[in-house]
């Protein structure tokens, strides 16, 4: 990596003020990703702002509208063993779990894991045109080897997928991401916090230069009775989703009354299909349902030359997790198939 | 731009407390290795994809290649050279002799640094969670079998600290 310089910060405020002052600051808080990333060369800095010992969003706290607000700085770990996650919000706690390894989880954090970049092997490789590294370079997934890659939501210029879990059960959620920046503060619906590549795929999200993440509130509704985290990868444990799915149920009896469902592993954010999740509301819990629902969230998918597979595969994947989602109690660790 | 200067950090490892001078850009493991001459801590594949270099860092398991020094100022580290009580090994280190839990050794501190981690967290209780909760450290001889049986053992026999 460069040779960086270091810095620790004593608040957030202070982080901003040196974002914005100067260029070439970038922050640092669990390292899992920009230190890796700089190990490659993939990204440089001249000064690391290190933010762990700000002394605030650490927490894990209640919020006076019943969900709870999870401090950016709080690790994975932390989040996913939280007592109030794991009882309230069981979804969120399955995907953490489903991602990286346990020791990453006690370093990254939960901010970090939203600013996570792609691991599309051509942005990895610092010799391939890749036009999330350099705009204008051109794409090298397209007519390069696809399979791990994106089959909704691309574009002509970046086909590459967004790499967490713990996000996709976030945007199940409705979570809501806050931030500060010079600016002042603001909220951002999960779902718009992402962006897809468009014409733009070097910007993952919509923070502005400067803006810090603060935390990510979850709303009351957790869903804890009915729901599940599938994740499908080339190994057992320890890879990214070639597949992942988070599903979240409200059932009136046999009826589904509300329903989400967001994939991993298949778009450059976490994907959700509106149209399909309205599709189950008065539908019975049936795998019949989630089929037809499954084939609606994939309408519009387009396959690369060795992706195609993603499709079946996606499909299959909805109407197991949601028939997982239907007995909580079945599932395995790792969010590895069950029933 | 000037060049970013050593900066003089404290690290109390295997509870003997150690002042070092490290620039900034430098990984935890490699101020263990180069600059502690603890050389237990295996660097694998320095991006954090195989947990040879997993250390305890007040008392919980990170991997120490994508960790710079310099953020681990004041911290308490414990290494593979640190886990034994003088000649008696650590049961897990033991267990890994009873159940052949390796063949060319090079996994194996990550390995146990990993074990002590977990079994410290509380959160594995079957196989398959030892299995699931152990994913981060590879074992590329495919000693997998014994490394869990030799975790197994230790949990099972109430060492849990």
């Amino acid at each position: 990596m460069n040779n960086t310089d270091y810095v620790r910060v004593a608040s957030f405020d202070e982080a901003t003020r040196l974002l914005s002052e100067k260029e070439g600051h970038q922050v640092l808080a669990g390292g899992t990703n920009i230190i890796d990333l700089m190990k490659y060369f993939l990204t440089t800095a001249d000064t690391l702002v290190d933010i762990n010992h700000t002394g605030n969003h650490h927490d894990i706290v209640e919020t006076e509208s019943g969900g709870l607000l999870l401090g950016a700085l709080a690790t994975n770990a932390d989040t996913a063993y939280n007592p109030l996650i794991e009882s309230r919000y069981p979804l969120l706690s399955r995907a953490i779990l489903a991602g990286a390894s346990a020791q990453i989880r006690n370093m990254a954090t939960n901010g970090g894991n939203l600013l996570q970049r792609t691991r599309c092997y051509y942005f990895y490789d610092a010799n391939s045109p890749c036009n999330k590294r350099e705009p204008g370079t051109g794409c090298s997934a397209i007519p390069g080897y696809n399979r791990i890659m994106a089959i909704l939501g691309t574009s002509e210029h970046c086909i590459a997928v967004f790499p967490s879990d713990m996000c996709v059960a976030l945007a199940a959620l409705d979570a809501v991401v806050h931030v500060s920046g010079p600016g002042g503060i603001r909220s951002i619906p999960f779902s718009e916090f992402h962006r897809l590549p468009g014409d733009t795929p070097h910007l993952d999200n919509n923070l502005k230069a400067g803006e810090l993440i603060t935390g990510i509130e979850l709303p009351q509704k957790g869903f804890s009775s009915h729901y599940s985290y599938l994740k499908l990868r080339d190994r057992n444990s320890y890879a990214f989703a070639l597949v992942s799915v988070a599903t979240a149920l409200e059932l009136e009896g046999n009826i589904i009354k509300d329903a989400r469902i967001a994939l991993g592993g298949v778009a450059h954010k976490p994907w959700r299909s509106r149209e399909a999740e309205q599709y189950l509301v008065g539908k019975p819990a049936v795998r019949e349902s989630f089929a037809a629902c499954a084939d609606i969230i994939l309408q519009n998918a387009i396959p690369y030359t060795y992706n195609s597979f993603k499709i079946g595969l996606a499909k299959k994947a909805i109407i197991r997790n949601c028939l997982m989602a239907l007995d909580p109690g079945s599932q395995l660790p790792g969010a590895q198939p069950s029933l | 731009m000037a060049a970013p200067q050593p900066r003089v950090i404290s690290l109390h490892v295997n509870n003997e407390k150690h002042s070092l001078q490290v620039l900034p850009w430098v990984s935890l493991l490699d101020a263990l290795r180069e600059h502690l001459q603890l050389t237990g801590t295996k660097k694998g594949c320095d991006h954090g994809q195989c947990g040879a270099c997993t250390v305890l860092c007040d008392g919980k398991r990170i991997i120490s290649c994508l960790t710079l020094a310099v953020m681990k100022d004041d911290s308490s580290i414990t290494t593979i050279e640190g886990v034994a009580e003088g000649e008696k090994l650590h049961p897990l280190q033991q267990a890994f002799i009873d159940h052949d839990a390796f063949q060319c050794g090079y996994c194996t501190p990550g390995q146990i640094c990993s074990a002590i981690g977990m079994i410290g967290e509380g959160k594995a209780r079957t196989r398959a969670e030892v299995k699931e909760l152990m994913s981060g450290n590879l074992c590329r001889c495919g000693a997998n079998i014994g490394i869990i049986d030799a975790i197994m053992e230790v949990m099972e026999g109430g060492t849990h600290e």
